[in-house]
Formats: C-alpha cells, structure tokens, sequence
C-alpha cells in the first residue's frame, strides 16, 4: 500500500496554493461537517485525544488533552480564544510555510475545528510578518471561507459562529512562545507571562484561549474526517499520525517530506534527503531545530518520534534536521545558535539575557582565536544557570540544550580552537 | 501629525481587537508604509490616538524587527545569519553584499537606494541562503544571483 500523506498530498506541485473547490474536492471541510452534523465539542476534543495527537510546534503537548482545560458550558467568561500559532521563527524550520503557503483552507479548516471543540468564539492566525506569501494567500482564503459559509454566523447551518483574524506580527523570535505570542497580540512587547494560570483558562485579554502550532492544527480535519483508528494506523510508533520532517545543511537534496511518524533519522537523510554532498561526511544533527541538542552517528537509527528522540538525549522538537557535517566547524555552528538566542532574548529573565550573551561572547572569542582553557567551565556551568526552572519560558533551557550536546560531542573541537588559538576551519 | 489616510487605517483596525493598545503594532506598521519608518513624532501621534503613553509605545516599537525607528532606503535587505543558511555561506554572502554596496549592516547606501540590515531564519533552510528584500523572498543566493536580484530593485 502506498504510504499515506494526508497533510501534504493535495498540496499542487508548481507552487501555487490548493483552491477552495480543490480542497472540497480531495475531501476538504468533510470534517468540519461531520463534528458540526454529528459531534458534540466534547465528542471532537475526545477524538482528537483518542487519536494521539501531540503538538507539533517544538514541546509535543498532547493537543486534545489542552483543549479540555478550556472551561465549557453557559457561566463561562467570553469571549473564548483559539489561535494559530504560526509564527514560525525556530532556525532550520519551514515546515508551516509550506502548509500555509500550499493548503490555506486546511489551516482554516482545523482551527475552525479547535474553535468548535474549546467552543471559541473568535479565531486567530498569529502569523510572522516575513511570510508574505501565506500571509496573502491565507487572508484571501478567510475571505473565501466566510462566503462559502464556514466562517461567520450560522456555520453551515449551524448554531456554531466564528469570526477569523488574520494577526501579522512584527517580528521577534518570543512571539512564538505561548505567552509571549498572547502579549504580541495584546500590543505589548512579546515578554513571557507567568503561569499559572495557563492559556485555556486565562490568555487572551485574561480570557481562556487555545494556542495550537500550525502544522498541529492541519491534523485535526483529518482526524475528525477519518476517525483515530485510521489516524493512528499512519504511524510506525507510539506517538501518531503522520510528520512533516526536514532536512537542510550540506544534504545532496534538502526539503520537507511527510512521513509516517517513528520514520528513523537514517532514512529521512539518506533515502530522502539524498546523503552527505560529495565528499563530505555527516558528523552530527539538530534533530528539531535550534533548540535541540546534537545527536551524533551512533543515533542514526533513532525513530523521529517523541519518546525516542528523548531517549535519544535531545527533543523531535519540530522536525525539521539541521545536519553538520565535517567540513563546518561545530564551535562556529554553536557560535551562530548562541548568537541567535541571546539576541532574541526578551531581556525577562536574568539568566537568559545575561548567560545567553556571556556564552555568546565566549564562543565569539573561541572563533576569532581567543579562547582560554577556562572557557569550557564557563560555557558548561552557563547549560546550567539556563537550565528549566531559572527562567520563564523555554527560550534560555531551548539554547542550552545545543550548547550542552556540542560541548558533550565536540569537545575536541573546543579543545583545539583554543589550544590552536584559532578557528581550524577558516 | 498622522495624515488622514493614515489615521482611517488604523482606526479600521480598532474594530478588529478589543482595546486600542493591540493596534498599535499595526499602527506603526500604516505609518511605516506610508512614510518608510516610525518616527520619535509618529509614537507621540500613535500614542496619542491609541490612549498610550509614547513610553509604552517606544517601548514596543522598539522591540520588533520589523518596525524601523530610524529612515531606511527605498529598498531593505534582510540577510537571513540563522543556522542552515551559516553553514551554506551566510559569511560570504554578507561579504558579497557589503563590499558591492558599500555599507555595513545597519547602514544605507549614499544614493538612498538599499538599507542593508540581518534578520533571523526565514523558513527558506532548505534553498539557503536566503534573504528578503521589501520582504520578497529570494533564495538559493551566490553572488551572481544577489547581482541580478538587486538590479530589480532600483
């Protein structure tokens, strides 16, 4: 049997968006149909948790089990929440553009569907300002959702109504964390909050509001189409469904593929990502993005799912692989991760934006041939200071967690670029 | 003062959210396409009409990427400097890019024409490395493409 591709096998090949009436027709708002025919909120939430699915945008919550914190029935504050987390700024990830920029309608279509299930009265897509294209293409098929009667009063002749907002943010890497992101829209700087109390029961406005990552959301009409049998027979592991993986760095062919969730590191960078380039050998990976530790050879047959990747010592993060290979120099890389965290620091937490800015300047120095034997103490006990529990979001444990894995796999690297006095790839 | 045209827009806007202060991103943004950049007499306007302190705005222009506070050129460049696009040849982009316009990161050329600025990975990883210029997208860059891409932008 041909391997199944729910996410991504609508999308057309020559770039352009899925039309509405292409989406109708490859069963798109099938789902949407059937909860509002035959589903209570309730029934779509235990669907959704029956099926497995956990959240695609780096922490992996289980997605059903967070809309049924949201607080239901008649003497609940309104107006409630839902929003697309589509502020998709992670290094090495392009997963969500692809989604928006390719299939519109089944973004659409599964926030609609976490609406319907948290009983939202209003819908956001939070969506970086940089994402032109899916910005343009995502406000035109709102529109399009609104005439053809899946927004709006009445949906589908329903009792259910629900407006959408498309949010173009300004830019910063924090708007993508939960909080943060609820601040940004709110007109503040994009600061973390302190929880409790968590989104669904006091976000937006102090109202309770869902925030689902993009490529979590484009599951859900699916799901509640085919039901969480189906959904669960598309993946070789525990954790469901199917993922969009990626690969980008000196691979012979990067991109994206979608792929039964548990496929292994091996096979998504040899069969699909084509191996190393000519005369290059792999020498490690960020399995999920930025903000997850290098795995090295040895964890090459690692399913990409969560609790394997875990177990591995890092995070399936989003998915997508940054692959370093043994002509880029892993100080260097690190250098370049540090350097991206501590500018995007929102200067909350002390241990983010000072520990993230010393590390960076050690690295920096290390690079440029200044290094001091100390500094490999000094970066180890910075993993530390910007472990989980010193800060208020996950932006300073998330750098750490490259930082401490290139130190644990690279140390030699380190090692000599200050024994060298100087970078040994430049 | 805010012009006319710009002051409809943002109040279109208000119907949107529920309080004036979460306009005020988009605020800057009208203004900025209108005039280019946010000025110090723009986020004393915005303030004003939005029922902000301007110390309270300043403190939220300041903090995203994409709201200028100072003039920029006719067209910006954004150079993607995150991970994927660092290993396939961010340094020697910059190097290209600041030697052929003469200015370094931060600065606008002599004519007016380009601001030359970083930004963070966007999303293009696997057709790095990539960069925005008036925020359209162009990949796959080496130093002939980023000729060509630039003399579209006059």
């Amino acid at each position: 049997m041909a391997q199944e591709k729910p996410l991504t096998e609508a999308i057309p090949l020559d770039g352009q968006a899925l039309s509405l009436r292409g989406y109708e027709q490859a069963g798109g708002y099938q789902g949407l149909r059937r909860a509002l025919r035959e589903m209570t909120p309730q029934a779509v939430q235990e669907e959704v948790k029956k099926a497995g699915l956990r959240g695609r945008g780096g922490a992996g919550f289980p997605t059903g089990m967070k809309w049924s914190f949201v607080p239901m029935g008649s003497d609940v504050p309104r107006p409630k929440y839902v929003i697309a987390n589509a502020d998709e700024m992670e290094p090495g990830t392009f997963k969500d553009r692809y989604l928006m920029e390719g299939n519109p309608h089944q973004l659409i279509e599964g926030l609609i569907l976490a609406a319907y299930a948290t009983q939202a009265d209003v819908a956001f897509i939070f969506i970086r300002g940089e994402y032109r294209l899916a910005q343009e293409r995502l406000a035109r098929a709102i529109a399009e959702a609104h005439t053809a009667g899946y927004l709006g009063k009445n949906i589908l002749k329903s009792d259910f109504a629900l407006e959408m907002i498309l949010h173009v943010s300004a830019g910063r890497y924090m708007c993508g964390e939960e909080t943060g992101l609820l601040n940004a829209l709110e007109g503040k700087r994009a600061n973390p909050r302190s929880k409790p109390p968590f989104p669904p029961v006091a976000g937006l406005w102090g109202k309770p509001t869902t925030v689902n990552n993009v490529e979590t959301l484009v599951n859900v009409p699916h799901i509640i189409a085919k039901g969480f049998t189906w959904y669960q027979g598309l993946s070789r592991s525990k954790d469901y469904g199917t993922k969009i993986y990626g690969a980008s760095g000196k691979v012979k062919r990067p991109g994206l593929w979608e792929l039964p969730m548990g496929t292994t590191i091996r096979e998504i960078l040899e069969e699909h990502a084509g191996g190393m380039r000519e005369g290059l050998r792999f020498r490690g990976v960020l399995p999920g993005g930025a903000s997850t530790d290098f795995l090295v050879e040895e964890h090459l047959d690692v399913p990409m799912d969560f609790l394997e990747v875990q177990k591995a010592g890092s995070r399936l993060g989003t998915g997508t692989m940054i692959v370093l290979d043994d002509r880029t120099c892993p100080v260097g890389m690190t250098s370049n991760l540090i350097h991206f965290f501590a500018q995007e620091s929102c200067g909350w937490c002390t241990p983010c934006w000072s520990g993230l800015n010393w590390a960076k300047q050690i690295l920096a120095a290390m690079e440029a041939g200044r290094g001091k034997p100390v500094d490999i103490d000094k970066l180890s006990f910075q993993t530390k200071f910007l472990a989980p529990g010193n800060t208020f979001c996950a932006l300073a444990p998330g750098a750490a967690e490259p930082l401490q894995s290139a130190l644990k796999y690279f140390r030699e690297d380190f090692e000599r670029h200050i024994r060298e006095q100087r970078c040994p790839w430049k | 003062m805010l012009t006319v045209a710009e002051r409809e827009e943002i109040e279109a806007e208000l119907a949107r959210y529920p309080t004036k202060e979460a306009v005020c991103i988009d605020a800057m943004k009208i203004v900025q396409r209108h005039r280019g950049w946010v000025s110090d007499e723009s986020v004393r306007d915005i303030a004003e009409l939005l029922e902000m302190s301007p110390a309270d705005l300043d403190g939220v222009s300041t903090f995203y990427n994409l709201i200028f506070r100072k003039p920029v050129g006719r067209h910006v460049v954004m150079v993607c400097n995150s991970v994927s696009c660092w290993i396939l040849g961010y340094e020697k982009m910059r190097e290209h890019l600041t030697k052929r316009l003469e200015i370094e990161f931060g600065e606008t050329t002599a004519d007016n024409r380009f601001t030359l600025l970083p930004i963070v990975c966007l999303g293009a990883c696997d057709h790095a490395p990539a960069m925005l210029v008036d925020n359209e997208l162009h990949t796959d860059l080496g130093p002939d493409r980023i000729d060509q891409v630039l003399e579209a932008y006059k």
